[in-house]
C-alpha cells in the first residue's frame, strides 16, 4: 500500500506532537506537522499531501482558507476537522475520511 | 417521521488492555465501523472498568466535551489547569477541552475496580478556554423521575457543557411509566440502560443496551424491572 501523507495543523505544540506521533505509528501513514496557516501553506506547496487535519487553534476562517488552498492545488486532498486531540478519535476520523465518509 | 437506531450491549466494541476493559458504543481508538461513528453530537460512549491502582496516564485533549460518570469505585483526576479531584458514584465530572488540556484519570483504590461511563460530545464552539467541573447529585432525586445532571446553561441544574445537550439520570421502579419531553424540537435522544429492562416507545432494552431516537416531541419509557437509565439529548447538527 502506498504511503498516505497527512498534514496536521494545530497551534498547541504538545498536542501537535502527539497527533504526529500517533499518525506515524501507522505503517502507511506519514504525519507532517504545521503550527500555523503559513506553515501549512508551505507544506502544501512543497509536498504531495493526501489528507489535512484541521486541529486545535484552526478557527473557521483559517480552516476555510486552508480548504480553499487545497481545492485549488488538488481537489483530491481531503480536509477534515480533528477533534479530541488524541488517539480516541484520530484513527477513525482518518479511516472514515479515506473511505470517503 | 420517527427514526431510531438500536445498539445492543453485545454489539459494542470491546477493548481489553489488561488494566482496562472498555465496551465502546461508537468507533474509538483502533475500533472503526462506518455505521457506528456517532449519534448527532454524541461521539463517544465508553463503558470503562479500570483495575485497582491503574489508569490513564497523562494525555491531551482539545475541542471536545468530556463527561465522566462513575458507576462503581473511585476515580482520581489531575489536569494541566491544576485541578486535582476525586469523583465517586453520585457525582459527574465535565472537562471542556477547548484549546487544549492534559489530564490523568486513575483508579484511586489499589484493589477495587472503578467502572465509569466516559462520554464525549462535539462542542458547538471551537477553541474555547478549557474548563473543569464536577458536581454531586442526590440519588433520591432520580427515583421515578428524570434528574437533570447536565445542560448547556451554567445556571441550570447539574454541570454545563459547550453544546445544546442535556443529560438525565433516572431510576424507575418496575412498572413505572414516564414521558421524556425534548428540550429542543429536532434533537435526538439516546437512552443507555445502566441496569434493568425498559421499553422505550415500544423498543425493549436491557442492561447496557443503547437506543437512539429522533422523536417528534416526547418519548414513553416503561420500566419492565427496577431500572437505572442515562438519557442523553443531543442535537443532530450544530
Amino acid at each position: 500500500m502506498s504511503q498516505i501523507n497527512i498534514l496536521a495543523i494545530a497551534n498547541h505544540p504538545e498536542i501537535l506532537e502527539t497527533i504526529i506521533r500517533l499518525i506515524n505509528q501507522q505503517e502507511t501513514w506519514n504525519g507532517i506537522p504545521a503550527g500555523s496557516a503559513e506553515e501549512a501553506e508551505t507544506v502544501l506547496r512543497l509536498n504531495s499531501i493526501d489528507l489535512v487535519l484541521l486541529g486545535v487553534g484552526v478557527d473557521e476562517e483559517m480552516g476555510e482558507r486552508i480548504v480553499s488552498l487545497c481545492q485549488s492545488m488538488d481537489p483530491r486532498i481531503v480536509c477534515l476537522r480533528h477533534f479530541g486531540g488524541g488517539s480516541g478519535l484520530l484513527y477513525s476520523e482518518i479511516r472514515h475520511a479515506l473511505a470517503g465518509g | 417521521m420517527k427514526n431510531s437506531v438500536l445498539h445492543p450491549a453485545a454489539s459494542r466494541f470491546y477493548a481489553d488492555h489488561g488494566w482496562l476493559q472498555s465496551a465502546q458504543t461508537f468507533s474509538f481508538h483502533g475500533n472503526y465501523d462506518p455505521q457506528r461513528i456517532q449519534f448527532g453530537a454524541l461521539r463517544v460512549l465508553n463503558d470503562d472498568t479500570v483495575n485497582g491502582g491503574k489508569g490513564f496516564g497523562r494525555h491531551p485533549h482539545d475541542n471536545m466535551e468530556i463527561i465522566s460518570i462513575p458507576l462503581e469505585g473511585t476515580l482520581e483526576h489531575e489536569d494541566s489547569m491544576g485541578n486535582v479531584a476525586v469523583i465517586r458514584p453520585g457525582e459527574i465530572q465535565v472537562m471542556s477541552a477547548g484549546t487544549g488540556i492534559y489530564h490523568t484519570e486513575f483508579n484511586k483504590d489499589a484493589d477495587v475496580p472503578v467502572t465509569f461511563l466516559q462520554i464525549w460530545l462535539y462542542p458547538d464552539k471551537l477553541n474555547v478556554p478549557p474548563r473543569y467541573d464536577q458536581r454531586e447529585y442526590a440519588s433520591g432525586d432520580r427515583h421515578n423521575r428524570f434528574q437533570q445532571i447536565l445542560s448547556p446553561d451554567p445556571d441550570d441544574e447539574g454541570v454545563w457543557i459547550q453544546q445544546k445537550a442535556w443529560f438525565h439520570l433516572a431510576e424507575f421502579d418496575m412498572g413505572f411509566e414516564a414521558k421524556y419531553e425534548l428540550k429542543i424540537a429536532g434533537n435526538g435522544m439516546y437512552v443507555f440502560v445502566i441496569k434493568g429492562d425498559v421499553e422505550v416507545d415500544g423498543q425493549t432494552l436491557s442492561t447496557r443496551d443503547g437506543y437512539g431516537i429522533w422523536p417528534e416531541s416526547t418519548v414513553s419509557i416503561t420500566a419492565k424491572q427496577n431500572s437505572s437509565l442515562l438519557i442523553i439529548e443531543v442535537p443532530e447538527k450544530w
